[in-house]
């Protein structure tokens, strides 16, 4: 018990190390950096294995979770403790993040060119454009290659940090350093404005939703007097907060406390209508749309709103409370309108941006009608699909700059689907793996693991009798299977549509290997939590995941088991495979991006897809221009120059005339005859020597002031007396 | 000599030696005068650090107390005495902890007339030394107003082109708010026949009314000095036009004598006042953090910019202290000390560049990380410390603000709404824009400045001016614990003291 508190308090810090390290001393040297880095992610990975085993290992651990905390500072009478937990949902969240962490850093080698030659162009913040080679061009090595590892290193302290926390606080300390690192990454080849503008936006949308999870942590501190999960969720706390009043009629404190919390994850998650960030991000390079958008940070804002949960359900008694509905409904409308704008996306990385989003909102849609173990275990499957497909489509877009490369026309974008076609001969494993993830990001039948999960999720709406969010998550799913079935189509199968697909590549075995061992998970980790009902093999394997789970949550929380049936069953087979299936035969064919069969179908719809409902431009419209216009011409030009120094500057010209006033017919013949010339000599003498410096009549303002002082001191004198 | 080896009075006093020791120097002998200068300020931190040692951090009351009689005309009751508590500890630390670094910054830039430069400088240390430890209300007007004068010829002297305009605004506007302290201080001493702070504060008996327009009159002079909205336009034209080690003063200590004015006098002498006046000054304190936030964010000169953001960075403060319980007035304490070193980083970093450059123009840089990388992360780090990342200082006492001023939310406390706390947290979010608006524009995009392709990177010099800011912005956001311990127990004391309608005590 005790090593493990201490491996748990450990496992953040090797990466972090990691990044100290690079910056400090080896950022000229790639090859210690990249050790340096994966070694600190192996060693968080180790950690993580050891403490998941002893939590499967060990008797009543759902009861009794491990961790212990110490006093960060005394505030008020109350002192404010930080430490650790590991209970089963952080278990299982560390079990997935570690693994996914230490592929992509994996990749990461193999993604920026390790062992190829400097580029003959290449510049910082910049993407590799190639060198020359025995009259070829190849890929080169990424410019500013160490740093990328410090980076990712600093990251991944941020992701391990929120998921050991015991407390809101430490977990918004790490979720506040990834959205910096997400910054830092997003804009990694800052010289590119379109990277740029992308980490600012990733930045300010999340920001927006982390001051509402600010304000929420301080309410809930408040109501509370701790931050601490173990202490909040409490019989005695949950019932209190359930049913003090908020400052919203008809809103308890806990439902106030969650709707705030949820907000930082709608920013976090990219839920809608804080979606607008996750697309642009993929200016980054790949392996940090994985990670940061698909495997960690996304999940981060998942798995926080799933930690509030008994929070969310406070005062419910089984029943919607207001803080579920507005998550489910929140979840339901992600989940459709992304995945909609996914299917008219060209972007290889795009339409898994646009599938993220869509994912994501599934996961907060099952959270909203409590379907809490389908939550999480969603949450699991995704993280391993996710980053396998985005892995994969980045070891696509690898292979396609190999061809571009080859061919040397750069005006050939290596990202539009488009321009590939037939890749399945030229990237044989990249593409067995992408498939796996497509089919269980599709929910393919029985053997994949996105299947197990979604349906758990559609069989709960069910059974629970949400039809609204069921037939929405329904439809969502089908278009699910659709887009992904266009994009494995477009990208490997059919012939080549340009020379650049032609001379496509498959990639170095440090990026297939991650991608294999993602696939392993992308299927096998469905077979953890197969339901007891399921007809034909349920009760085979235990349904170990629900039970595990299940127990992490605090007694007082009932669960109905639901029962099994056919409807969610058969409706999510048949937008699986008919999703699957329609995707294949209306892209089969397809030639170019203007002949595209969903375009010619739908005609202006597809224009509003393909622009993403112009939410990108109604935000600029209604939020950043005005902005800009208001604190430029409103508040700076208008109130601050012109009202409030105008004021002053006509106070300055009275007090001056009135200086002016009081020096001729009050200093003059007053002080001077009265008093003698003495003081005035003086003060002449000295306002002289100030003048030699300065220009104004600083001097006559003090005497007026002082006087003035004296002369209201003598009233007040007089009336004590 | 008994008198004079008071830890107070030698940590008060000691600016004085170097001054006369700059005295006997002329103004060619430029390295001399530096080195005096630094040594002085270096030695007085020393001190500074010998009193912290001995400070007991327990004791809620004045430490090291010195009390002396020294005016005692016609029922005038003056003395001169000093004292430290946990509310002013820090603000003394961070006085002598800026000052040699504001020194050390100026060996290059200030060329001229150096040992006026460095006489001034030291005179003005002794001034806000003595600020924060007078205990008596006479003693303290002396200290305050005496502040003024070198400071005024710092920006007068040695300041950009408009330097007089901003001086002489700086002098006047915080000279009118003065005159109705005064006023104050002179009514408060002859009536209760003390101008004793301890004394005074025993006392009590002042009606509420009464109360009500003394706290206005020395609100006042704090106010200006905060500066809080609408009184702040003095600040970012004293800011552009000061030197570069004038600016870390000015923002760095000078400022907190207004919110130090606060806790130390407004509150404990007009507690009624203060309750009744809270709310008032809470919706100053968002104006200011709102406002400070989008007109920082129209700036083109990233001074200016830094400049109106402590405008808002302030109002947090502000906020804080009124939100009259510990975790706002700890906050708000706290708050001060990160400000000021936030931004006397800033603007210590603002100055690097403008001696490469001779500009802050944001339109003359862009993509300079890729020229002076070390001088890129330095300026992020302090960014992010300054717009209030979790793990560096400034998240620790924004969070601590808020938590106040939820608390001081609730039906009954004193703000009564947490609409207060809504709209400033609102402001945290304007800080991202505004700040990475300004580090986008500087660092990244593509170089488009011929001159800026070949500025060297930071020296060693100015990594030593620069990284023992960096330290504390890390420790305080790291472990803020140490600080919140030498702050605690006074402004528990101090709550205390207040007629809060309902205490905001954590269930």
């Amino acid at each position: 018990m005790e090593l493990t508190n201490l491996i748990i308090w450990l496992i953040p810090l090797p990466p972090l190390l990691a990044f100290f390290f690079i910056v400090l001393f080896t950022n000229k040297n790639n090859k210690l950096s990249h050790s340096i880095a994966v070694g600190g992610a192996g060693l968080s990975f180790l950690g993580a294995m050891y403490v998941f085993y002893q939590a499967l290992t060990t008797n009543h651990f759902a009861e009794h979770p491990f961790g212990n905390a110490i006093t960060w500072l005394n505030l008020g009478d109350k002192p404010f403790e930080i430490g650790v937990m590991i209970d089963p949902l952080s278990a299982i969240v560390l079990f997935f993040v570690a693994i996914t962490v230490l592929m992509i850093f994996i990749y990461s080698i193999g993604y920026h060119n390790y062992g190829q030659p400097k580029g003959d162009h290449d510049k910082k913040g910049f993407p590799p454009h190639g060198a020359a080679q025995d009259g070829h061009t190849v890929l080169s090595i990424e410019p500013m290659y160490a740093r990328f590892f410090a980076f990712i290193g600093l990251f991944a302290f941020g992701m391990f940090t929120l998921v050991v926390s015991d407390n809101l606080l430490t977990l918004f300390v790490g979720w506040e350093i990834m959205g910096l690192c997400s910054y830092l990454l997003i804009g990694f080849w800052f010289g590119k404005d379109s990277a740029k503008n992308a980490a600012k936006k990733a930045f300010m949308t999340t920001r927006v939703g982390d001051v509402f999870m600010l304000l929420g942590i301080s309410y809930l501190f408040t109501e509370a007097g701790t931050l601490s999960f173990k202490a909040i969720f409490t019989e005695e706390m949950i019932s209190h907060l359930a049913h003090a009043d908020s400052y919203i009629p008809g809103l308890s404190v806990a439902g106030l406390a969650g709707i705030l919390l949820f907000i930082g994850t709608v920013g976090k998650s990219a839920q809608f209508p804080l979606h607008v960030w996750l697309p642009d991000a993929m200016e980054g390079p790949t392996p940090v749309s994985a990670m940061i958008h698909a495997a960690t940070m996304v999940s981060a804002g998942v798995y926080m709103v799933i930690r509030m949960f008994p929070l969310l359900q406070a005062g419910g008694h089984g029943e919607l409370t207001t803080a579920m509905t507005v998550l489910a409904v929140i979840g339901s409308i992600t989940a459709l309108f992304a995945a909609t704008i996914a299917v008219a996306q060209n972007d290889v990385k795009r339409v898994l941006a646009y599938s993220t989003i869509s994912q994501l909102g599934f996961m907060v849609a099952a959270l909203g009608i409590g379907a809490y173990v389908a939550a999480v275990f969603h949450l699991v499957t995704h993280a391993f699909f996710k980053a396998l497909l985005f892995l994969g489509s980045g070891s696509v877009i690898h292979g396609m700059e190999h061809g571009v490369l080859h061919t040397g026309n750069h005006k050939v974008d290596p990202q539009d689907m488009y321009n590939m076609g037939g890749l399945s001969k030229k990237m044989p494993k990249t593409f067995w793996t992408f498939l796996i993830g497509g089919f269980a990001l599709s929910g393919f039948p029985l053997i994949t693991a996105g299947f197990w999960s979604k349906d758990e999720i559609l069989a709960d709406a069910f059974a629970n009798g949400h039809m609204g969010v069921f037939w929405t998550l329904a439809i969502a799913a089908f278009l699910t299977a659709f887009y992904t079935m266009r994009q494995i189509t477009l990208t490997f199968l059919g012939k080549a549509r340009t020379k650049e697909a032609e001379h496509a590549h498959e990639t170095p075995a440090t990026m297939t290997t991650p991608l294999i061992v993602l696939a392993i998970f992308a299927i096998g980790f469905g077979w953890v939590g197969v339901p007891e009902h399921f007809p034909g093999i349920g009760g085979i394997l235990p349904n170990w995941f629900h039970d595990f789970i299940a127990h992490g949550l605090p007694s007082f929380i009932h669960f109905e088991t639901i029962h099994f049936s056919w409807t969610p069953l058969i409706t999510s087979l048949v937008v699986a495979l008919g999703g699957l299936l329609t995707g294949w035969l209306v892209y089969r064919n397809a030639t170019t991006a203007e002949n595209d069969p969903i375009k010619k179908l739908l005609g202006p719809v597809h224009t509003l897809l393909k622009n993403k409902y112009y939410f990108d431009e109604l935000y600029d419209k209604v939020l950043v221009k005005p902005l800009a216009v208001f604190s430029e011409k409103v508040v700076y030009e208008f109130m601050d120059r012109k009202v409030i120094d105008g004021f002053l500057h006509k106070v300055a010209e009275l007090t001056f005339s009135l200086g002016t006033i009081f020096r001729e017919k009050f200093d003059l013949p007053v002080i001077n005859e009265f008093f003698g010339d003495g003081t005035a000599a003086m003060t002449q003498w000295f306002g002289e020597k100030i003048r030699k410096i300065q220009s104004g009549n600083i001097q006559q303002y003090m005497i007026i002031a002082v006087l003035g002082a004296f002369v209201a001191l003598f009233a007040f004198w007089m009336t004590l007396n | 000599m008994d008198f004079i080896l008071e830890p107070l009075n030698l940590v008060t006093f000691f600016p004085l030696v170097g001054v006369l020791l700059l005295l006997l120097l002329k103004n060619e002998q430029k390295k001399i005068a530096r080195w005096v200068a630094l040594v002085t300020a270096l030695v007085t931190f020393g001190i500074s650090l010998w009193v912290l040692s001995m400070f007991d951090a327990s004791n809620p009351g004045l430490q090291f107390m010195i009390e002396e009689d020294w005016i005692q005309v016609a029922g005038w009751k003056i003395k001169y005495a000093l004292g430290m508590d946990g509310i002013s500890i820090l603000l003394v630390l961070l006085t002598t902890f800026l000052t040699p670094i504001a020194i050390l910054s100026t060996w290059k830039a200030i060329d001229e007339k150096v040992r006026d430069f460095q006489l001034f400088f030291l005179l003005l240390e002794m001034g806000m030394l003595g600020v924060f430890l007078a205990q008596d209300l006479f003693l303290f007007y002396v200290f305050w107003e005496f502040t003024l004068v070198p400071m005024y010829f710092l920006i007068g002297i040695w300041g950009g082109e408009k330097r007089m305009y901003a001086a002489i605004k700086f002098f006047l506007y915080t000279m009118a708010g003065s005159i109705l302290m005064l006023l104050a201080i002179l009514w408060l001493g002859i009536r209760q026949g003390t101008f004793f702070l301890p004394e005074l504060i025993a006392k009590g008996g002042i009606p509420a009314d009464v109360q009500f327009w003394l706290f206005l009159a020395f609100a006042a002079a704090f106010a200006i000095k905060v500066p809080m909205w609408p009184l702040h336009s003095w600040l970012p034209d004293a800011h552009v036009q000061a030197p570069t080690a004038g600016s870390v003063i000015l923002a760095g200590v000078l400022l907190k004598m207004g919110t130090y004015g606060f806790v130390r006098f407004n509150l404990p002498l007009f507690p009624e006042a203060a309750v009744q006046l809270a709310p008032t000054m809470a919706l100053l304190a968002v104006i200011g953090i709102l406002y400070g936030a989008a007109v920082s964010y129209s700036q083109t000169d990233v001074k200016k910019l830094v400049a109106y953001s402590s405008v808002s960075h302030l109002g947090f403060v502000i906020l804080g202290i009124f939100a009259l319980n510990e975790q706002g007035i700890a906050g708000g304490i706290l708050q001060m000390v990160n400000h000021g070193i936030s931004t006397g980083a800033l603007f210590l970093l603002i100055g690097f560049i403008y001696e490469r450059r001779h500009t802050r123009d944001f339109d003359q840089f862009g993509g300079l990380w890729k020229v002076v990388p070390v001088y890129a992360v330095i300026t992020l780090i302090v960014s992010l410390s300054s717009m209030g990342l979790p793990g560096l200082n400034g998240f620790v006492g924004e969070f601590a603000i808020l938590l106040g001023a939820w608390g001081a939310g609730t039906a009954g406390g004193p703000l009564g709404t947490p609409l207060f706390a809504a709209f400033a947290a609102a402001g945290v979010i304007l800080a991202a824009v505004y700040i990475l608006f300004m580090f986008q524009k500087m660092f990244l995009g593509p170089i488009t400045v011929e001159e800026n392709k070949n500025i060297k990177d930071l020296n060693w010099r100015e990594l030593l001016v620069i990284v023992p800011l960096l330290v504390f912005i890390f420790w305080i956001g790291l472990y803020p614990k140490p600080f919140f311990d030498l702050i605690g127990p006074s402004v528990s004391h101090l709550v205390e003291m207040l007629p809060t309608a309902v205490s905001t005590v954590l269930h």
